[in-house]
């Protein structure tokens, strides 16, 4: 997965705008509110370049909640469930895809 | 051992404090992401996928067991209990928290411990031969010179927004374990016919996108010119080296670029104005630096006692030993290495409290001295023979004697897009899988020496470039794949791995991996044929042929 | 933006003049590397100081000839990330003899302070006023220096010659 921030805007279908935490490091996503959530679920989801950008450009406004801002996308799932769209967002929500030391 | 001294420890204690105001500033918005990032990576602070990730230098790859103890007190108490040793002679924490930093790096500051400039574009964390000191192959203790360059590079004011990472490795073996024909500067620490030191020096060597081997571009350096020399060569990169693609930015390229013997005129010309100045290391010195090494006071043991004679009677231990010990320059002493490869768990993971036990051993057997080498495993470079069997007894209970030092299974992974921001593919669930294919040990010793190296994406942390066969990950329409190379070797007879066919799936590696070794069984000519060997005299044709066309 | 001289805030006297400007009367002027090497001549009759704005993509040594004649030279850091100008500086310093002012400009910020000063710069225009503010403190936060440079400040390596190494009590108990 080519690393995202280095990537050419395309839409094809549902994303949400990603970030980490800047204090700890912690994966967050865009809110509706303006906010970040650490719940994928909490995550506003659109599905054209415009809306995603426009999210982006909010995200970057301000860089001392979140770092790092990119457009990821999603799947959603039953009910509404949103679930991460590719294997390197699975792995930032769900953590390395083996069993830890320790 | 290197002993900090009141200078040393001040300037640590400073850095802690300037790192501090940092964070401090980073947090409440006086620093932009973008004026902070330099400064953070500068003092070995990446943000990674999950958290950030903290990168501390273990120069030349020495450590005391107290500063081992730290480390697992830091996995313990910032992290979640676990360290990541990686190629480079550091140590990673993979879930540490950017408010917590600056006490984190506080704790590892008072046993002389930081991530002072293992990342950012500067001079890096200088490596060497892990079995400094201890190999009777040696013509000085490199660790000198690697020590004289880290107090040089460390905050240097004209060296610390270069172009691109400088990475600079030595060795003072002819046998090369510091892999310094891909670094982009290799010193190679040798006498001379009138019996003085000196180094011949390499440059422009690399893996990454663009994998270079260096180009030698002086045989014989005086080693009282070794600070003057290296800063022409900083000086004629940190002004001309490419600014304008970070993907063209490093010394390589430069030196590609405008030829070998065009960029030694340049530094050749900048080193006469200087060489005879400030930089020049006079006798005094040298043996300043050569004071602060404190070395062990050997016994007069002979080699061979009984203690381990009888020892080798148990087939265990026999296999452990013949794996895992290398001849010491001093009788009744061995270098011992610490497998960090168990089968089926990540390659160069240690838990603090592995950590722990090593410590102890350390103190107890080894002169309090432990090692890191490139291959992402320790070593306790001075060990009696007469202990291996106690030591064994106490690594196997710790999960840290497995007999499989340079075989298949000791592979060498980056974190791989489980932890890396930058990373395509993963590396470490692939590394486990071709470990378990291969976890008969009977059959990994029958295939003999075998480096697997893998790396996540291009920029080579696994070094795949040079791994007997390399594996590269990269990803196609949101999959990943994998690329095989054979043929790579690090070590001084350095070169690049061939590609051997089109990239396979994630799910096909193992078997794709069986089938290159199968082959190399069929193809050798004995048994003491190495697989780097047989790919060198009969190319990849063969392998292909095999590797591929059966399926 | 202030200007910061050897910590202190000072007045910037010198006009900075683009390539087509005429030169004001009697004020001083920051010309560019392209004015001074093609009317190098006429500016040294100038009754007034003139200074330099030398890019940091241009060979440093082709300012030598001119260095009689210039009252200030000013490098440039386009990003503080880009660090050419440090090296350009300390050759102007340490290699072609420079007294004069040295100026950092571009974007200079307080976590450079310490590394410009080190390579000889005794000017700073510093791009955050609340980083002026702050440069006693940056200058002050590091008493120890590894390497040499030009700058006279003693370095660790000298500093402990002469000295008994310690043999800290650790590495004793080992032996």
């Amino acid at each position: 997965m080519a690393a995202p921030q280095q990537q050419k805007l395309k839409v094809n279908g549902p994303v949400t705008v990603t970030a980490n935490r800047l204090t700890d490091g912690v994966v967050v996503w865009r809110t509706a509110e303006g906010g970040w959530s650490t719940e994928l679920n909490d995550a506003i989801v659109v599905t054209t370049a415009p809306e995603a950008i426009a999210l982006l450009e909010a995200a970057g406004k301000r860089d001392t909640d979140a770092v790092g801002p990119y457009v990821a996308p999603v799947i959603l799932g039953e009910g509404s469930a949103i679930l991460p769209g590719n294997l390197r967002e699975r792995i930032r929500v769900a953590g390395p895809t083996f069993e830890l030391p320790a | 051992m290197y002993a900090y001294d009141e200078f040393d420890r001040t300037l640590l204690a400073e850095r802690v404090t300037e790192f501090r105001g940092q964070v401090g500033r980073r947090l409440s918005g006086a620093l932009t992401e973008d004026e902070f990032k330099p400064l953070r990576l500068m003092n070995g602070v990446y943000l990674q996928l999950h958290a950030y990730m903290l990168r501390v230098a273990i120069p030349y790859g020495t450590l005391s067991a107290d500063q081992l103890r730290r480390m697992a007190y830091v996995a313990r108490t910032y992290d979640r209990g676990y360290g990541h040793f990686t190629t480079r002679q550091n140590i990673q924490f993979n879930w540490i928290k950017l408010e917590e930093l600056p006490e984190a790096m506080a704790a590892l500051a008072e046993v002389g411990v930081h991530g002072i400039q293992t990342s950012g574009n500067c001079i890096r964390n200088v490596t060497t031969d892990q079995w400094s000191a201890a190999t009777p192959e040696e013509v000085d203790d490199p660790r000198i010179w690697a020590e004289i360059l880290r107090q040089y590079s460390t905050m240097h004011p004209e060296f610390s927004y270069l172009p691109r990472k400088f990475k600079i490795a030595i060795t003072a073996a002819d046998h090369d374990r510091a892999a310094i024909k891909v670094h982009d500067v290799g010193l190679r620490l040798h006498r001379n016919a009138a019996g003085e030191l000196g180094f011949e020096v390499l440059v422009g060597g690399g893996l990454g996108r663009t994998p270079f081997i260096g180009k030698k571009i002086k045989d014989f350096l005086p080693v009282r010119h070794l600070l003057s020399y290296i800063e022409a060569v900083m000086r004629v990169y940190n002004q001309f080296g490419r600014r304008d693609n970070i993907y063209k930015a490093r010394i390589k390229i430069l030196v590609h670029e405008i030829g070998a013997e065009a960029f030694s005129a340049e530094v050749e010309k900048e080193w006469e104005s200087i060489r005879d100045g400030a930089l020049q290391l006079d006798d005094a010195v040298i043996a300043d630096i050569r004071s602060r090494f404190i070395y062990p006071k050997f016994e007069k043991l002979a080699d061979n006692p009984p203690e381990l004679v009888e020892a080798l009677q148990d087939e265990r231990f026999a296999t452990w030993y013949r794996s895992s010990i290398a001849r010491h320059k001093v009788p009744g002493y061995a270098i011992l290495t610490v497998s960090l490869k168990p089968v089926g768990l990540p390659p160069g993971d240690a838990t603090a409290d592995q950590m722990d036990v090593i410590a102890d051993l350390a103190e107890r057997y080894a002169f309090r001295e432990i090692r890191v080498g490139h291959e992402q495993n320790l070593c306790l470079p001075h060990v009696a023979q007469r202990d291996l069997p106690a030591l064994w007894r106490a690594l196997d209970a710790a999960g840290l004697a497995t007999p499989n030092v340079n075989l298949v299974s000791d592979i060498i992974a980056c974190p791989g897009l489980d932890y890396c921001a930058l990373a395509n593919a993963r590396a470490i669930p692939v590394a486990q899988d071709i470990a378990r294919r291969f976890a008969d040990l009977d059959r990994a010793r029958g295939i003999g020496r075998l480096h697997v190296n893998i790396s996540g994406c291009i920029n080579a942390c696994g070094h795949h470039h040079v791994g007997h066969i390399g594996i590269l990950g990269v990803e196609k329409n949101g999959q990943e794949f994998y690329q095989i190379t054979i043929g790579g070797r690090a070590d001084e007879q350095a070169q690049l791995g061939t590609l051997l066919g089109p990239a396979v799936s994630y799910e096909e590696v193992p078997d794709l991996i069986e089938r290159i070794v199968d082959a190399y069984l069929e193809l050798r000519t004995n048994p003491r044929e190495l697989f780097v060997d047989t790919v060198a005299r009969l190319g990849t044709e063969p392998f292909k042929e095999r590797v591929y066309e059966a399926h | 933006m202030k200007l910061i001289e050897n910590g202190h805030v000072i007045a910037d006297r010198y006009v900075r003049v683009a390539d087509d400007e005429a030169l004001p009367e009697g004020a001083p002027v920051l010309v560019s590397a392209d004015r001074l090497l093609r009317e190098g001549a006429e500016l040294a009759r100038r009754g007034a100081p003139v200074g330099v704005v030398w890019p940091n993509n241009r060979r440093i040594e082709a300012i030598e000839p001119y260095l009689d004649q210039l009252a200030l030279i000013a490098l440039v850091f386009p990003t503080f990330r880009d660090g050419r100008a440090y090296s350009q500086a300390r050759l102007l310093r340490e290699r072609f003899d420079w007294q004069g002012p040295l100026r950092a400009t571009g974007n200079v910020l307080r976590d450079q302070f310490l590394y410009m000063s080190r390579a000889g710069f005794d000017q700073l225009e510093a791009t955050k006023d609340a980083d002026a503010d702050a440069y006693v403190d940056e200058l002050k936060s590091y008493t120890a220096f590894y390497q040499p440079t030009g700058d006279g400040r003693p370095t660790i390596l000298r500093a402990r010659l002469g000295r008994v190494a310690e043999a800290p009590a650790q590495a004793e108990a080992a032996e």
